[in-house]
């Protein structure tokens, strides 16, 4: 299969990077510290803030550390190629292929997703582990559950960073854009803070935003927050979103390439 | 695995066609046009939307098996064509089929049997070694072990790759890059192979290379290509026939030869004589353009024989040494261009449409 191919390939491709890994790990780690410190202090005035205990605060922060390369928190994941590609022109060159343009990009991404899973997620959340008192599951079917989390997570991800990507079909530079995306994804998502805490009305829009299903509906999987009927809700309010964005994505795209206008020769 | 079948297994409506596709155009394309509107700024405020036609109706047909040069200045819409050709573009108007189907509708079924290279844009993966750029190609169109294998054999002898399969391509130069290119072009054995500008930025080690390359598969493959391309000695070496689109229409469509007559061609008599004369008179269809010492340039109709006109002047002045040369294929393009320049400019009066917003 081609599209695993191309994941694999994506999944070599970020490994060449390993100074660029070792670095991303290291400020993972350090920014953990620096906010695990902060939600110590906010859970020991507030216990019990958003439903969480200190133990689960900190374990979403260790999460969110983990999860901000995997599932493109901050950034555009590597999407800004396709952004790039669209600009210059070369996206000519990946309209020639036998292949659908999202299949390509999302295996692309998976690849992607995965080494950054391993490689600047697993460390960070160890040394999470090492120094703080983390809520960490013991049965293996809640990290199975986790990790089914993550990767609905990351397809809503993509599907979200691929809309804005396609949208420089339209607006030549898409950088603003994938600016107010990034910042709507670091808010949204849970990152700065669990959106739990949020206070109400607030709170609540964000949980059914599809950020929410990028990084709070797997940290509360994993701190155990959600279990049972409600961890089935989780996931598929997850694939609902997925499915909806993936499905938008593919009809921007074919309006994208009927009036495409390739740049550049 | 089944062998590889001339016709496709996975599309059965223009696999039907079976022997008659010889004698049948690969590429046929008929009155097509593209037309974009651009806006532009006329004033402060106001907006003028202009038509500018890319493509204004050409046609042409193309069997299996021929090499064409298609060539035109920038912006002459050689790219556009291509793009239309490959399904990439939309064309506004007139008929297109590439291997009896519809470029446009079926782009991706088209992209399997199709092969496409740019000598400025790259299809292999930068940061990995050239042999999973190849290994992909050959999982996406599905190509049967044996004949990747015999295509990757004979693409890395031909090609000069094996030193180069285990390199990172960013670490490729342009050459070896462009190599590699092609080979991932031609591993899927292509039905039509679209070039464009293959040899641009190239020494002129690498473009014999690949020149010689793509003679080879033209001929021995039966490769239909269709070659874009700024370098003329690419079309001299390789194209029995040539295109000249100017101003988005065919100015020309033959063979080379009769490009040298089209361009209202003149060839060049250069005699030497004993000593210095003064400019050679009472030729008969001849004029002298330039005289330099000894050494004196005749032109003459490219249609007329030079051997009355040497006997003419051997007759009448000391000749020492001759030489006849051919016209330039360069100049008689650049000729070609600038006609062809005028009529389209004429025409494109009409078609112009501006109005204010």
């Amino acid at each position: 299969m081609w599209y695993a191919a191309v994941a694999a390939g994506s999944f070599r491709r970020y490994a060449t990077y390993q100074i660029a890994t070792v670095a991303g790990v290291f400020t993972n780690t350090v920014f953990g510290f620096i906010v695990a410190s902060t939600y110590i202090a906010l859970w020991h005035e507030r216990p019990h803030l958003g439903g969480y205990d200190q133990a689960q605060a900190l374990t979403f922060v260790w999460t969110a550390q983990a999860l901000l390369a995997t599932a493109a928190l901050m950034g555009s994941g590597g999407l800004d190629e396709l952004q790039e590609r669209i600009r210059s022109g070369d996206i000519a060159v990946d309209l020639y292929r036998p292949a659908d343009l999202q299949l390509w990009w999302l295996s692309a991404d998976l690849g992607r997703a995965a080494l950054q899973l391993l490689g600047r997620g697993v460390a960070p959340m160890a040394v999470g582990a090492l120094a703080f008192p983390l809520a960490l599951p013991g049965d293996p079917l809640t990290w199975a559950c986790f990790l089914l989390s993550v990767l609905l997570g990351v397809l809503v991800s993509f599907a979200l960073r691929y809309l804005v990507a396609l949208a420089s079909f339209w607006l030549l530079d898409g950088t603003g854009l994938s600016l107010i995306s990034g910042l709507a994804c670091m808010f949204f998502s849970g990152m700065l803070l669990p959106l739990r805490v949020f206070p109400g009305g607030l709170g609540e829009v964000a949980a059914l935003l599809p950020w929410a299903a990028v990084l709070q509906t797997p940290a509360d999987v994993l701190v155990g927050v959600l279990s049972g009927g409600a961890l089935v809700r989780g996931l598929v309010f997850q694939a609902a979103w997925a499915v909806a964005l993936l499905a938008l994505g593919r009809l921007v795209q074919s309006a994208a390439t009927r009036k495409v206008v390739v740049h550049g020769g | 695995m089944a062998p590889r079948a001339r016709a496709d297994e996975d599309d059965k409506g223009a696999g039907v066609v079976g022997d008659d596709a010889a004698a049948e155009p690969l590429i046929e394309v008929d009155g097509v046009e593209k037309v974009f509107s651009v806006r532009r700024k006329a004033g402060r405020l106001r907006r003028v939307r202009e038509e500018v036609r890319a493509v204004d109706g050409i046609s042409f047909r193309v069997p299996r098996g021929e090499m064409v040069g298609y060539i035109g200045p920038n912006g002459a819409g050689k790219s556009t064509t291509i793009k239309m050709l490959t399904g990439i573009l939309v064309p506004s108007g007139g008929r297109l089929r590439v291997a009896g189907i519809d470029p446009a509708r079926e782009r991706t079924r088209l992209a399997r049997r199709i092969g496409v290279v740019f000598g400025q844009r790259t299809t292999l993966w930068w940061d990995l070694p050239l042999k999973d750029s190849y290994e992909l190609v050959r999982r996406m169109y599905r190509i049967p072990d044996a004949v990747y294998r015999a295509n990757l054999e004979r693409c890395v002898e031909l090609l000069d790759l094996a030193p180069l399969l285990a390199v990172p391509v960013r670490q490729l130069s342009l050459g070896q890059r462009m190599r590699g290119d092609i080979a991932a072009a031609l591993l899927p054995d292509p039905e039509v192979l679209y070039l464009d500008e293959p040899t641009i930025g190239l020494d002129v080690l690498s473009k014999a290379k690949v020149r010689g390359f793509l003679h080879e598969v033209n001929a021995e493959r039966g490769t239909t290509v269709l070659l874009t391309t700024h370098d003329l000695t690419d079309i001299e070496q390789l194209c029995r026939r040539v295109m000249v689109i100017d101003h988005g229409r065919l100015v020309y469509d033959g063979g080379l030869d009769g490009l040298r007559t089209a361009g209202g061609g003149e060839r060049m008599l250069v005699v030497e004589l004993e000593r210095e004369l003064p400019p050679i008179e009472g030729v008969p269809g001849a004029r002298t353009v330039k005289v330099a010492g000894p050494r004196q340039w005749l032109a003459f109709p490219a249609s007329q024989s030079a051997a009355p006109l040497v006997a003419a002047v051997a007759a009448r002045y000391p000749l020492v040494d001759l030489s006849v040369r051919e016209p330039d294929i360069e100049s008689l393009i650049a000729e070609l261009y600038a006609g062809g320049g005028k009529r389209a400019d004429t025409a494109g009066d009409g078609g112009k449409i501006g109005r204010a917003l």
